[in-house]
């Protein structure tokens, strides 16, 4: 991962929020979690320079930051999309070619299962059926379902979002 | 405040203002013409009751009504389905699934003219329109101690608390009582944990009272994880301030002077009114140093959970709390004797904490009185599934299963017939039909081999695959697992691959034994509740629907159709197809063949049993054999 932070110029101004976070809790070993809560709600996500920052100013070793970061479901170590995408792997749709789908959007995002694009604004996820067989093959792309795709109306689905 | 006696003014200061919605309201006793009291739990807010407050206090302050009528959002009713919910003061009326729209009518026909607006009042199942709230069926039948303020009172005013009587217990600990008198009086009343294990609550007090140090915690374990229970959650949001006193008694009783909620980040709302709740009680005095003048004195914080379930188990929650893994530690040392920090430490579920000021204000006998011979008082449950009324109970125990379900329930939903029903989330197990009369009480759940578990009851009916039900929790539980001890992190591991096999119709013979053999294992050998609690949705399905899992193995078949890979192809009735080619555009695997206004056929062995041609049906031909 590449440092987000633009150098040392900009460092102080990236960090700002985060010596906010500081000034309200201290470093103190029970303070870790709320601190990683408030600077994932700032940040999006936790990025490595603002947990490595968090460990120096918590003299808490950063190994164990991020032990506790992978310990909770609710932290994430890569920004997540704007746009979460849902591609079904169900059976109808399997049979109906949801790997093509899955392909399309694949290359069309340059992501895989999992990933997120570097404008953040799609994360693809595979999922087991969303119970709409009729439609086959689907994906849901956060709440809306587009059924009854082709590699071409997959591109179309895509673009509305864009 | 300085004493219990200024307490006693403010209470009946502010007694008078509530005094609306009492049965005993007297006429010349009003202060205001009306309350409007709307439900904002989780579960009315998220069907619009913001909206409805908001259109209340437009809808008054436009007919100048606002100083007469009080209109006060309170915590959950329970009956979350039918939410938002209203109930007009003084007459007690419940109005169900009120939106925007419905608000002027209230206003004008009932509040102005005085008439019940009969369109909005709750309909029970025999079509009749129920007015009063106590009337009605779901109610009628529940014992409200642990949810006695929960939408009775506005959450986020200690002053409608004090009303209530709130805070007098504390006062009257302080005043009166020695710890060592308030824990023999939680002894007396029989209250054991209602948090799952059921560990008599007086006893555990005494435990942390008797352990030596300074220093000492009390821990509020609001970690609530299970799918599909929500009671602490109700509690948390629909009467802060009694979790509040309760902590404070438990810390008074056991010499603690600081102590945690840890509350789940996923319940915000809760957090919130959590967090004013104990800003009110601080600018009262009731929280912080030398309460009500004497030494004792109490400090409380709010501790966010990040999202892991094992953080219920106690000494993983204290992992948490001092910014851990969350991870539970082998026990002995017990959390009484060597807890957060290494300190003594008492930690209480939120549904055993709101009991408390009722048992020290009512007396423990009153308590005691309710309930059976080894389970005292009352239990809140979150009853889901497939019944009628989802929703928030709260009975005496030994009260049955049949009656929860039937008769607050109003029985299993589309007029199937029940199966089982699952009580205590992924660490329960799920009773039959044949002990729908089982009593509900700690013992009596444990025989069947289900547990009492933290409240969730969800009912299964003839439709719900159990052996797909024990695949569900074990995934979940096994998920969760934090992966420290060896017989949870791989023995539940190989139990869900071994479930899965058989759903996906590759059972083989012997799994059945293997799973009892591996559950047994598990459940002796885990370091913490979960591991120990994760196998029994299997074993109890199993024990009584060893039948489906024989027949998933050896027939290669769902007996309910729920699991994809052993459904039964579908075919279509001759007589009734009419011929429209509809399925034959619907099916995903062109299964279906036949000409135009001629019946068709489904090929079973290309059919993958999706149902999709069923749906499409105009004339309903197709089914499952």
């Amino acid at each position: 991962m590449t440092c987000a932070c633009n150098g040392e110029k900009n460092k102080e101004k990236y960090f700002e929020p985060l010596y906010m976070i500081f000034e309200e809790y201290g470093p103190d070993d029970k303070n870790l979690i709320p601190v990683l809560q408030n600077a994932q709600d700032e940040y999006g996500y936790l990025p490595e320079d603002v947990l490595k920052e968090i460990s120096s100013h918590m003299k808490i070793p950063l190994c164990k930051v991020y032990g506790v970061v992978t310990f909770y479901t609710q932290f994430h170590l890569e920004p997540r999309g704007d746009n979460i995408i849902r591609v079904c792997m169900g059976t109808a749709c399997h049979v109906r070619g949801a790997s093509d789908i899955f392909e399309v959007v694949n290359d069309e995002l340059g992501i895989a299962d999992g990933e997120t694009t570097e404008d953040l604004k799609f994360t693809l996820e595979r999922v087991a059926c969303i119970g709409a067989c009729g439609l086959a093959p689907v994906i849901m792309v956060n709440d809306n379902t587009h059924g009854r795709l082709t590699p071409d109306k997959t591109r179309e689905v895509l673009d509305i979002y864009r | 405040m300085k004493s219990l006696e200024e307490l006693k003014e403010i209470r009946d200061k502010y007694k008078n203002e509530i005094q609306i919605r009492k049965k005993e309201f007297r006429e010349e006793e009003h202060i205001h013409k009306a309350h409007v009291m709307v439900c904002t739990g989780t579960g009315c807010v998220s069907s619009g009751a913001r909206d409805v407050v908001a259109e209340f206090n437009d809808e008054l302050g436009s007919r100048n009504l606002e100083d007469e009528v009080k209109v006060v959002g309170t915590g959950c009713h329970g009956l979350c389905e039918l939410g938002p919910l209203v109930i007009v003061y003084p007459e007690g009326t419940f109005y169900s699934e009120i939106t925007r729209d419905d608000v002027a009518e209230i206003v004008e026909e009932h509040i102005i003219d005085g008439q019940i607006v009969e369109r909005l009042l709750y309909e029970d199942k025999s079509g009749k329109k129920i007015a009063g709230y106590n009337d009605i069926d779901f109610y009628k039948r529940q014992k409200r101690i642990a949810l006695k303020n929960c939408g009775k009172i506005n959450p986020e005013s200690i002053e409608e608390y004090f009303a209530e009587g709130g805070y007098e217990a504390l006062g009257k600990v302080i005043d009166e009582l020695s710890p060592e008198e308030v824990i023999e009086m939680v002894k007396d009343s029989g209250l054991r944990g209602r948090g799952g294990g059921g560990f008599p609550t007086g006893l555990k007090w005494s435990f942390a009272a008797g352990a030596p140090g300074d220093k000492k915690y009390v821990i509020c374990n609001a970690d609530e994880g299970d799918p599909g229970a929500f009671m602490d959650r109700s509690v948390l949001e629909g009467d802060p301030h009694g979790i509040i006193e309760g902590m404070a008694i438990s810390a008074y009783a056991i010499g603690a002077d600081e102590g945690y909620i840890y509350v789940r980040a996923e319940y915000p709302l809760a957090v919130m009114r959590l967090k004013k709740a104990i800003i009110d009680a601080e600018e009262y005095g009731i929280l912080g140093d030398n309460i009500y003048d004497s030494d004792f004195s109490f400090d409380l914080h709010v501790k966010e959970g990040a999202g892991a379930f094992v953080c219920g188990e106690e000494t993983a929650l204290m992992q948490s709390i001092e910014g851990n893994r969350g991870m539970p530690t082998p026990r002995p040392p017990y959390p009484a004797v060597k807890g957060l920090w290494g300190k003594p430490t008492n930690i209480n579920n939120v549904e055993t904490l709101v009991n408390i000021p009722y048992i020290i204000l009512e007396g423990p006998e009153k308590f005691a009185a309710v309930g059976t011979e080894g389970s005292k008082g009352t239990k809140v449950f979150a009853l889901t599934g497939k019944v009628n009324n989802t929703g928030l109970v709260e009975i005496a125990m030994g009260t049955t299963l049949r009656e929860i379900i039937f008769d607050i329930g109003g029985g299993v939903q589309g007029g199937k017939e029940f199966k089982a029903v699952q009580t205590g989330g992924p660490s329960g197990g799920c009773v039959p039909k044949e002990h729908l009369d089982l009593s509900i009480d700690y013992e009596s759940l444990l025989d069947v081999g289900a547990m009492m578990g933290s409240g969730g009851m969800v009912v299964m009916d003839e439709d719900t695959c159990m052996v797909d039900v024990a695949r569900f929790f074990l995934d979940f539980t096994q998920s969760e697992s934090c992966g420290k001890c060896t017989p949870c992190r791989i023995g539940t591991k190989r139990m869900l691959q071994i479930l899965e096999r058989i759903t996906q119709g590759d059972g083989q013979d012997g799994d059945i034994d293997l799973l009892l053999e591996l559950g047994a294992r598990v459940k002796e050998t885990s370091l913490c509740g979960l591991g120990q609690t994760a196998p029994n949705p299997v074993l109890s399905t199993i024990k009584f629907f060893r039948d489906e899992y024989e027949a998933h193995i050896y027939d290669n078949y769902c007996p309910t159709g729920s699991c994809d890979e052993l459904a039964l192809p579908y075919w279509i009735d001759k007589d009734i197809c009419i011929g429209c080619t509809a399925c034959v555009n619907e099916c995903p695997v062109d299964a279906i063949s036949g000409e135009r206004k001629e019946p068709h056929v489904i090929d079973e062995d290309a059919c993958i049993s999706c149902g999709a041609c069923a749906e499409i049906c105009p004339v309903d031909a197709i089914f499952q054999k």
